[in-house]
């Protein structure tokens, strides 16, 4: 069972949910990221999404566009992300690691290469934001080839027949985007949502994280309440922004939100079960 | 990534590129988030309804003809082609268009095919302001709420472009991201689209963006080749012996050159921006200094650095000032149907003034880009040759631009 499997499988074991928190590597500086991963993990977070920096997050909000810009700022490129990712495996085996950006920098190091450096380094999977299905085969073979699960998204403008191509085509989880926009957007709808997750439901297996516009432990925890994961990545990034200037206060502010989000989701389903 | 470029130009039949998935060999395709996978196959849809429609058609044919002013002239240029002694220079009068450029003829298509999709705001990206201006008219025109975006960079350095389209009631808004020029107000107007994707329609303003984008604006900007071939066979009695065109995104250039790809005795010079020189690093010449990757929903060449992250550009001109080139043209270098030269700053401002002072006609520094390129391919060609320069927009949005160059404040 891949890292990501066995993850799932202890969380519904346990009744709960899983928290995938994303952060951008490198930002505000490279030196902070690992300590973060593992404080991130220390406070509840199952699944860690690490952003590799890209110049033209063409999906991003204001958010995690400025992260990309602190973390270019400090050459922060795929490679230095695949040693941030092979750094923080010398102390955590267990916790998966994605990795989430965009579809240039991997073409550059060859999809060929990034699979076999990516799976070395100790990374579980890839999110390619730019890179639908149609246009994925040839990188997701090579991911799955060496062991990486190819994780797509699918969006609230997917057809039931493109729903069930990504399926299809998605390894380890799909990712619900929840709502039209970028990252970092402001509200969602929870009934919505639920429709949507249901209809993924009825064509896959695999489990569904849903993210895009979660900020609270409320919003979490009502998500948490139908989909099997889910995602936190600009509320948290924001507050890497806040306290840019001091690594100790990033890892005790993110530390407490993650708490704070890993407690209302646990919360929700003790109360149903 | 896989697929090769088709070996020989010689026996490609250019009418069936791009593919369905809007591949032109390797380049092309569809590279955007999932989100905007279902607009853009509601709008290749509707493209693919309307293209051969006969009232469409003559809907966008009248425009042409009674709001744009087409068609546009083809003028002999006698006294640049007397001066340089080389082949007989015809001049594609795009400058004479309503609002100045080329871009027009892709805006009013665009605009008239959103009418029919029931759209009701329109959005722009604009490096120079022309396609931003041209959006702006025809939102005017047709009564749509229109928003352009434009790196902050850009609304200095063209600001009485945003002044003009103030006055036609586009917002236009600065964006401050990254380079601060049109690589950036690309990435916010996809941004903005994919959250109004509802009632938005998104009017690209070159050949460039995920597929049907790169075929539609060629498609609508083509009136500028037929129309040329039509008037220079009346002129010359034959065809041109060579067509320049400057490629920024490559709008111009495609419309220019696509109809005549099957004519194989017609050589085509796309002018890319040289900047300060390609060695400088300071440029914007994707072919001399890039090379194939992914950025704005399509593969082709790009400036980037061995990371893959998309590097600044320069030029003098922001029209020219692109990390990217339209696909299509990615495929014609390859198969090598075109030629892709690249003409410094200081060549492009040598264009300007002598165009202005020789013709009468002050070119933007876009087509002066053309011009100079035409300035050192006339003298290497016989008296008995011709060929066709694409003007493809007025000056006056650069005089600011000009003035600062040469040390005079306005
Ligand atoms: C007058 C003029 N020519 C050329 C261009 C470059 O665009 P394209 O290469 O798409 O024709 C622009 C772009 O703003 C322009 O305003």
């Amino acid at each position: 069972m891949s890292r990501i499997e066995q993850t799932f499988a202890r969380c519904r074991q346990s009744g709960r949910k899983a928290l995938i928190t994303f952060i951008t590597a490198g930002d505000p500086e490279p030196g902070v990221t690992v300590p973060l991963l593992h404080a991130l993990v220390a406070n509840g977070a199952d699944i860690l999404e690490l952003g590799v920096p890209f110049s033209d997050p063409m999906a991003e909000g204001p958010v995690i566009q400025a992260a990309c810009e602190r973390a270019l700022a400090h050459n922060v490129s795929l490679n230095r992300v695949l040693d941030m990712v092979r750094e923080f495996r010398q102390t955590d085996s267990r916790t998966p690691i994605v990795l989430m950006g965009y579809l240039n920098p991997i073409e550059v190091m060859g999809y060929r290469r990034f699979a076999q450096a990516a799976a070395e380094a100790g990374a579980d999977g890839v999110i390619t934001v730019d890179l639908p299905p149609e246009e994925g085969e040839e990188l997701n073979a090579a991911l799955i080839e060496h062991g990486l699960d190819p994780i797509l998204l699918l969006a609230p403008t997917s057809s039931p027949a493109r729903i069930r191509q990504i399926c299809d085509a998605a390894r380890g989880f799909v990712y619900y985007v929840s709502l039209k926009g970028v990252t970092g957007a402001a509200s969602l709808d929870i009934a919505n949502v639920a429709e949507r997750v249901a209809a993924i439901r009825a064509v896959s297996k695999l489990p569904i994280g849903v993210g895009f516009g979660i900020s609270s432990p409320e919003a979490a925890a009502r998500v948490a309440e139908v989909a099997d994961a889910v995602v936190v990545g600009s509320a948290l990034v924001r507050l890497v922004a806040q306290h840019q200037n001091d690594s100790m206060k990033i890892r005790e502010a993110a530390g407490a939100f993650i708490a704070s989000l890993r407690q209302a989701m646990d919360q929700s389903q003790a109360a149903k079960a | 990534m896989s697929n090769s470029t088709d070996a020989h130009s010689e026996t490609i039949d250019f009418s069936r590129y791009p593919d369905d998935r809007g591949h032109f060999g390797p380049y092309g395709g569809r590279f955007v988030a999932e989100t905007l996978m279902a607009p853009l196959e509601e709008l290749k849809a509707a493209y693919e309804r309307y293209r051969n429609d006969p009232e469409f058609l003559a809907e966008l044919e009248y425009d042409f003809q009674h709001y744009v002013g087409r068609p546009s002239p083809l003028y002999y240029a006698e006294r640049l082609t007397k001066h340089l002694g080389g082949a007989k220079i015809y001049l594609k009068r795009e400058d004479l268009n309503h609002t100045g450029a080329h871009k027009i003829n892709n805006a009013i298509g665009q605009a008239l095919l959103a009418k029919r999709m029931g759209k009701k705001r329109v959005i722009a990206e604009t490096g120079a302001g022309q396609h931003g201006v041209a959006t702006a008219t025809v939102a005017a025109r047709f009564g749509m709420e229109c928003v352009v975006y434009m790196g902050a960079e850009d609304v200095q350095r063209q600001s009485p472009n945003v002044f003009r389209m103030k006055l036609l009631g586009a917002e236009v808004v600065p964006v401050h991201s990254g380079t601060r020029t049109l690589k950036d107000a690309l990435n916010e107007a996809m941004r903005d689209w994919v959250t109004n994707v509802d009632n938005t329609f998104y009017i690209i303003g070159t050949v460039a963006g995920p597929h049907p984008y790169p075929m539609m604006v060629r498609d609508f900007q083509s009136v500028i080749g037929r129309e040329t071939k039509r008037q220079f066979l009346a002129a010359e009695g034959r065809l041109p012996d060579a067509l320049v065109a400057c490629v920024g995104g490559g709008s111009n250039a495609m419309g220019l050159f696509y109809p005549f790809l099957q004519d194989k005795s017609v050589a085509l010079y796309g002018v890319e921006a040289g900047g300060l020189g390609v060695a400088s690093g300071q440029h914007a010449a994707r072919f001399a200094g890039g090379r194939p990757g992914v950025l704005h929903g399509n593969r082709t060449y790009l400036l980037e650095d061995d990371d893959g992250q998309i590097l600044g550009t320069h030029s003098i001109s922001a029209g020219l000032d692109y990390p990217g080139v339209g696909p299509e043209h990615a495929w014609l270098h390859d198969i090598k149907r075109v030629n892709y030269e690249n003409i410094t700053d200081d060549e492009a401002m040598e264009g300007f003034e002598t165009l202005t002072r020789l013709e009468g006609i002050i070119p933007a520094l876009e087509s002066s880009h053309a011009i100079a390129y035409a300035m050192k391919l006339a003298p290497r060609m016989r008296k008995d040759q011709t060929m066709v320069v694409n003007l493809s927009g007025r000056g006056d949005k650069d005089i600011n631009t000009v003035a600062r160059l040469k040390g005079i404040s306005l």
